[in-house]
């Protein structure tokens, strides 16, 4: 047995809270902004790392000009 | 300055979605409460999506987040996107957020702030605030709070509808 997915209204005139089942062209909606938050956490997934890998760098080339360790430019900056 | 409960409501079984439809008018600006957990179960985060009139286009954002380790910002063209609690995170726990939405029933864009913290009493939990513009000049007159990736709200989520005048 399938369940049916319903959504919740509260009609702010009445009071009245109604659960209403979805229709086919809400349920496509619903798959469609799925898959579109799963693109946008890759995106900011791989930005994030990309961030990441960059301030590593500098922090590195930083470190060797000053002839400090990573860890010592990096306790300096914070 | 004063808030008044326009409509709360605790979900009985899992939804999709919560919409608060027909909002008076005659308020200067809306305060929402949510708290709530999601059925989605995998990764560290998932989303809310709180958008205006049904409408999902036409909005754009900026969040600030922090998790305890490491703090990010990024902008986004979703619907204000507050973090939700997990289903794989300790039980019986909820997000807490808070939307401002001044001038709702105005003709000019619709600019407005959000905060979240996601609740959980054993791992990791987040943080979360977002400045967002919805770039339409219509009047608010519905409010819906859906899961951003297909999962559902648990039963014991709960929407607080609050006019301020």
């Amino acid at each position: 047995m399938t369940d049916i997915l319903q959504k919740l209204i509260i009609d702010c005139s009445t009071g009245e809270a109604t659960y209403v089942p979805l229709t086919a062209d809400e349920i496509a909606e619903r798959e469609a902004q799925a898959a579109a938050w799963a693109e946008q956490q890759a995106a900011d997934a791989t930005a994030a790392q990309a961030a990441a890998d960059k301030r590593t760098a500098v922090l590195s080339a930083l470190a060797k000009a000053a002839g400090l360790t990573v860890q010592e430019v990096t306790d300096a900056l914070a | 300055m004063a808030y008044n409960l326009i409509q709360t409501q605790t979900v009985s079984t899992a939804v999709p979605s919560i919409t608060f439809s027909s909002i008076p008018q005659g308020y200067t600006d809306l305060y929402l409460v949510i708290s709530a957990r999601s059925s989605f179960a995998t990764g560290s985060v998932s989303d809310l999506y709180v958008y205006f009139n049904g409408t999902t286009t036409g909005y754009t954002s900026r969040w600030l987040q922090g998790n305890g380790a490491s703090a990010s910002s990024s902008t986004s063209t979703a619907p204000a996107d507050p973090l939700v609690t997990m289903a794989n995170v300790a039980a019986n726990t909820f997000n807490s957020v808070s939307v401002y939405i001044p001038n709702y029933a105005g003709s000019a864009n619709k600019s407005y702030t959000l905060d979240d913290v996601t609740e959980d009493n054993s791992t990791t939990a987040y943080q979360r605030i977002v400045a967002s513009l919805w770039s339409n000049t219509a009047a608010i007159t519905s409010l819906t709070v859906s899961e951003a990736n297909g999962a559902n709200l648990v039963t014991g989520s709960t929407a607080s509808l609050y006019g301020i005048n």
